[in-house]
């Protein structure tokens, strides 16, 4: 249903790995909610609280995404929401959200086949909100269910195939340009070369590379950028394959190699899940 | 002796030492320098692929960095019959190391060590990289 998705749209999420989850239970996720509100409060008490000036009452919620997953294998997945009320104000003010977080797993058979019963498999974690609320969230579940949390990087091969496959999609409404950021290597000065081609011919190309239609293989991938990494050699004269890709834009999806997704569109979101906890998965293992 | 890539320039040919053995780096970081490095591959002379060729892989210290993906330079080694390194160089202990195991190579495909061919060698490192 994309509606109830819909507010995982058009934000920036930051990625973990994260372990499997000893002895957790979907059943009692109001009681987890309550553990963290009381956890946080702790921590404001000790002065690790995070917004100066306003003394901010912080509501958690922690909730089942049962539509966020692939087989039904699949742990559902689990979102957490941290709202503030400004204490001062009466009870009728607007809570305003400053912090979600998102475990999820799709098709991660590959994990949740071969842990022992009492592990929960929720290998990707998605953060939006201050790094200091991710921080005590993620101390918070560390300390209760034994598990552990890594930044989630992407490697340029892994970009790659990420521009390949979103660039096949089929979107509606008018795509938006595609986008390739490269960081240029040894140089005094950082430089950012971003190229910018016209969805259109993006998927022209890549519909001349792809021989089956649902598979993708690596040496597709290499030629589909290839082809453009040529085109901006004619021109330019400068090798991108000896830059590093650093971020992908596509109308689906855009993914910076320091962890960092942003979904845009409903439709493609599972997929585009599917190939983040592939990544996690093999970054725990 | 080092070149950024292979042919060669022509006109030392004349006042160049006899080459014992090719090292092609490739950067796991760069896909420029692995085309770069089967471009230059093409202008070695056959006998050279009995022993006196290696591929020293650097930058292998960060998976995340990786441009160049694994089966093709294990392909490389295969095609070519010539073993694999792994370096990273910015670690001075693995340099180190990594040059000393270059320079034993070395010895072994000038002929220094007696009763060892570069060949035979050659052989070894592979069948013991399959292990």
């Amino acid at each position: 249903d994309p509606q109830r998705t819909a507010f995982l749209l058009r934000k920036q999420w930051t990625l973990y790995s994260v372990t499997p989850l000893y002895r957790f239970s979907d059943a009692r996720l109001r009681d987890y909610a309550r553990l963290l509100s009381a956890f946080i409060a702790a921590e404001k008490q000790k002065g690790l609280a995070v917004e100066v000036g306003v003394e901010l009452d912080i509501k958690v919620s922690v909730s089942s995404l049962p539509d966020l997953k692939g087989s039904d294998q699949d742990q559902a997945a689990i979102l957490v929401q941290l709202s503030s009320r400004s204490a001062a104000s009466s009870k009728n003010s607007e809570e305003k959200l400053i912090w979600s977080g998102w475990f999820c797993c799709v098709s991660g058979d590959d994990l949740s086949e071969n842990v022992p019963e009492e592990f929960t498999c929720l290998p990707l974690f998605l953060a939006n909100g201050g790094e200091s609320y991710t921080s005590i969230v993620g101390s918070w579940f560390q300390k209760t269910f034994d598990c552990c949390f890594r930044r989630l990087a992407i490697s340029p091969l892994n970009l790659s195939w990420m521009a390949a496959m979103w660039t096949g999609c089929k979107v509606d409404k008018t795509a938006s340009a595609m986008e390739l950021v490269f960081s240029v290597p040894r140089l005094p000065q950082p430089l950012n070369i971003s190229y910018a081609i016209h969805p259109e011919d993006a998927k022209a190309l890549w519909d001349t590379v792809q021989k089956t239609p649902g598979e993708i293989t690596q040496e597709e991938v290499d030629v589909f950028m290839d082809c453009l990494y040529s085109h901006f050699h004619r021109h330019f004269k400068i090798h991108l394959s000896a830059t590093k890709l650093v971020k992908v834009s596509t109308a689906i999806a855009s993914a910076h190699c320091d962890g960092i997704i942003k979904f845009l569109q409903s439709q493609y979101l599972t997929g585009v899940l599917m190939l983040l906890t592939e990544l996690a998965i093999s970054q725990i293992q | 002796h080092l070149a950024t890539s292979l042919p060669l320039p022509s006109e030392r040919d004349h006042l160049r030492p006899r080459i014992d053995l090719i090292a092609f780096m490739i950067d796991i970081k760069s896909k420029y320098s692995l085309k770069n490095v089967e471009a230059s591959l093409a202008h070695v002379d056959a006998n050279f692929f009995l022993g006196k060729v290696c591929f020293l892989v650097t930058g292998v210290g960060r998976v995340n960095y990786c441009s160049v993906e694994m089966n093709a330079i294990w392909k490389l080694g295969e095609v070519y019959c010539s073993p694999v390194l792994f370096c990273e160089l910015e670690l001075e202990g693995i340099r180190v190391a990594t040059a000393q195991r270059l320079l034993r190579m070395l010895r072994i495909c000038a002929g220094h060590v007696p009763g060892v061919s570069a060949l035979s060698f050659g052989s070894l490192m592979r069948h013991s990289a399959d292990d």
